[in-house]
């Protein structure tokens, strides 16, 4: 009854190409941006903000930026964590040269870096295919992960190869409290997301799709495939690169390379795997499946007072949380998106289906 | 009417009780003291992991059993599990922080990278980290360090300590030269971090070092030891590794027939689940210590008569006394030892981690004090300061003879004159690059 688009009359083809064509779409984003800038930073604690939001944020990030390589372009890769510490150890090398350069600016450049060695490992796409591929991109990971440890300029010459990274501002406002690192970190995603929604539905996502969908009809309808894999490659890394900036600045503050390992780039690839491929949507609700679900089934029993030891408490944590992604991707293996979209289908046609 | 009466005396009286427990429990949990513990019982480490967590739960647990609390002031801990990895220790951080009355006393975080983020951390919240034999070797520099308190003994003291007793073993430091150190690392900021002690070390005697970085885990080792072995055939070789990486390097110089007594390891490469999987090629291993293994000291005994015969204990009655499980109980006891301290200068309460920070800092367990709390034999004496946040660390050395483990050294004291500058100039870089002002100890009571 709510949700349906009856009497909404599209008169013009901006209103037919707008992201949200449906206006409670709209409303709803509008309330959800407004819960996210406004109430969540009033009522929201340390704890919420600074350990369950922010990381979440973070990885939501990362995850999109997976999700528009392997998702839209349809190009597996592995190597997430290790674009992901390029754009965290650039932003760590530009912080401390120039130090007088506005925060933003060095996170763009870090994500450009990122996008460069995105390009650089992105090359063996136009050969090499799916599981190829993905054996291609954890070689990048390994290297780049080798990198972190063994150039030592990488880390400036740190004598433990882990990096304490300093202090942000913006404008003179001092980046330290966990509503100020909640805000910036909502921004920087917020832009990002709606940046990245768009560019899905312009003439390079649609390429990307394509090569996805089908390589050679691709290429006879006169996409080339080399730029344009090469662009998921960059665009990708460049997303993976700034969430790892953010993830380092913001909220580890201190970075070993273990924080950009292949555990990470499997996390980030479980996400949008049970997120939804092919979905921005998706990469949120991935973040919050794999980031916050564990946190919270770790902290169920003792909220509800059950005596269980920790070593309990812990692997029924992995044993539910494994059952749940069994669960989620035999009901629905196309991702979190796609049963939230199936309930909108529903609900359009509420209360009277077919 | 008569019924009346009954029903609102019965009420009055109900509510009477319940104000009064209600009371009773406010007035108890305000005298409690809330002492966070990390832990990681699950993932890779976990064979390592276990013994520390039930030692530490065991001293909170006989604290409040056989004391009844530190002065009176009940002891009320909860583990959050890491699982050694960085971001979940950070959460488990922010969850325990504000617990209890007076929030935590102070964080062990048990693992170097959850130490690095919570160094970041500690001076926002004002709660102490306590990374006993472990984290940033130049945090013993109070000064710019002023939460950190890496307590008896660094990876620094450590490596320098090592040396001093191969150094004792060959007939003093002048026959070190034109000697051969192999060092064996896990390849990560724990395994680095001796590093420029051992060149350091290796410029002033002239001994040769060679680097062998083994990737973590650590269960693929066979062509380090073949390289180091066959091709630079070292005098000694030192290890710093952790969980599977020791027993496994243990396995891998007892197969290519490397002298075991030789081959000596960090403190974190000298318990028994680094050596009981490696069998007979363990006897004969080394490694540094910085306390007594085995059930060894009274507090052992106090510990099986208040915990283990009531059937209270955390872990089995025969792990009592194993190295990390030692390790764990000391971790606490110098906690505990911090808030008594504290509690002198600001009564028996419940105190807050700013004020536990001062009692860490101005700790000083002599002779008297650890037969007191009957750790005799377990530990050496220290002493804190505003600048020293080490507390005077000294160093033994055990050998596995294939049952337990037994001191081959005395106390080893590390040689501060070398030490202390370096510390000192890498604090220093540290609040360069933090912008913190260290504090000015001389004006510190």
């Amino acid at each position: 009854m709510l949700y349906r688009e009856v009497g909404q009359f599209k008169t013009s083809y901006a209103a037919d190409q707008a992201i949200f064509p449906i206006m409670q779409d709209r409303i709803g984003l509008i309330i959800v941006l407004l819960i996210a800038f406004v109430a969540v930073p009033l009522v929201g604690n340390d704890y919420w903000l600074r350990t369950l939001l922010t990381p979440f944020l973070i990885f939501a990030l990362a995850a999109i930026g997976l999700n528009l390589l392997t998702g839209y372009a349809g190009q597996v890769s592995l190597g997430t964590g290790g674009f992901m510490g390029v754009g965290a150890y650039a932003a760590y090398n530009i912080a401390i040269w120039l130090p007088w350069l506005n925060i933003f600016v060095v996170f763009a450049l870090a994500g450009l870096v990122a996008a460069g060695v995105g390009i650089l490992f992105g090359l063996p796409s136009l050969r090499i295919k799916g599981f190829y591929l993905a054996v291609a991109t954890l070689a990048a990971q390994f290297f780049l992960g080798w990198a972190f440890i063994r150039v030592p300029w990488v880390t400036h010459y740190s004598a433990s190869g882990s990096i304490t990274l300093p202090a942000i501002a913006i404008f003179g406002v001092a980046i330290n409290s966990s509503v100020s690192r909640y805000l910036f970190t909502l921004c920087i995603v917020s832009v990002l997301a709606l940046v990245a929604k768009n560019l899905v539905r312009s003439n390079a996502g649609r390429a990307w799709m394509a090569i996805r969908d089908m390589d050679i009809a691709a290429e006879i309808i006169g996409i080339r495939p080399l730029r344009t894999k090469l662009l998921a490659f960059a665009v990708s890394s460049f997303y993976c690169g700034i969430a790892g900036a953010l993830l380092a600045f913001v909220f580890l503050e201190s970075v070993e390379p273990a924080a950009f390992d292949l555990d990470r780039s499997f996390q980030i690839l479980f996400m949008i795997i049970i997120g939804g491929l092919g979905s921005i949507l998706g990469s949120f609700l991935g973040a919050a499946f794999i980031t916050l679900l564990p946190i919270f089934l770790n902290r169920v029993p003792t909220t509800l007072g059950l005596p269980l030891g920790t070593a309990t408490i812990s692997h029924l944590e992995f044993m539910t949380f494994g059952a749940l992604i069994v669960f989620f991707l035999v009901v629905e293996p196309h991702g979190l998106a796609r049963l939230w979209q199936i309930g909108k289908e529903k609900l359009r046609l509420w209360p009277f289906p077919h | 009417m008569f019924g009346h009466r009954l029903v609102t005396s019965v009420l009055s009286a109900a509510i009477a009780t319940f104000a009064l427990a209600g009371i009773d429990a406010t007035a108890q949990a305000q005298n409690e003291q809330f002492i966070p513990s990390l832990v990681y019982r699950t993932g890779p480490y976990a064979p390592n992991g276990i013994p520390f967590a039930n030692g530490y739960a065991d001293y909170l647990a006989l604290v409040n059993e056989r004391d009844g609390g530190i002065n009176g002031v009940k002891i009320i801990t909860e583990e959050c599990e890491t699982g050694y990895a960085t971001d979940r220790g950070v959460e488990c951080y922010e969850r325990l922080k504000n617990k209890g009355p007076t929030g935590a006393a102070a964080f062990s975080p048990l693992s170097t990278g959850i130490t690095y983020a919570l160094i970041e951390r500690a001076p926002v919240d004002k709660i102490p980290i306590v990374s006993m034999g472990y984290g940033r070797a130049d945090s013993a520099d109070g000064a710019v360090f002023t939460w950190v308190f890496p307590l008896l003994g660094t990876y620094w003291t450590q490596a320098d300590t090592l040396v001093h007793y191969v150094a004792m073993q060959e007939g003093g430091y002048d026959k070190l030269k034109g000697k051969k150190i192999a060092f064996i690392y896990h390849d990560s900021p724990y395994g680095k971090e001796p590093i420029p002690v051992f060149q350091a070390l290796s410029k002033i005697h002239g001994f040769e070092l060679e680097m062998y970085p083994v990737a973590a885990p650590g269960l693929e080792q066979k062509s380090t030891w073949l390289q180091l072995a066959r091709q630079f055939r070292p005098d000694w070789t030192f290890m710093w590794g952790w969980g599977v990486m020791n027993s496994t390097a243990i396995k891998e110089a007892a197969a290519i027939g490397y002298p075991r007594d030789h081959f000596i390891g960090v403190w974190w490469s000298g318990a028994e689940p680094d050596v009981i999987p490696a069998g007979d090629g363990a006897i004969g291993y080394k490694s540094g210590a910085m306390h007594a293994a085995g059930p060894v000291a009274a507090v052992h005994q106090d510990i099986f008569k208040y915990l283990y015969d009531k059937g209270k204990g955390a872990a089995k009655r025969e792990e009592v006394g194993q190295v990390l499980y030692n390790r764990g109980m000391i971790n606490a006891a110098l906690v505990v030892e911090a808030i008594r301290t504290a509690q002198g200068k600001f009564g028996n309460k419940p105190l807050t981690g700013e004020q536990v920070r001062w009692g860490l800092e101005n700790l000083n367990l002599d002779d008297k004090r650890i037969k007191e709390i009957s750790f005799d034999g377990l530990i050496a004496p220290l002493k804190l300061s505003c600048a020293n946040h080490e507390g005077e660390p000294k160093v033994r050395i055990q050998q596995w003879d294939g049952k337990k483990w037994t001191f081959v050294s005395d106390w080893l004291t590390p040689d501060e004159k070398l030490l202390r500058p370096m510390v000192e100039e890498s604090a220093n870089k540290y609040a360069k690059d933090k912008n913190i002002t260290p504090r000015d100890c001389a004006k510190e009571s």
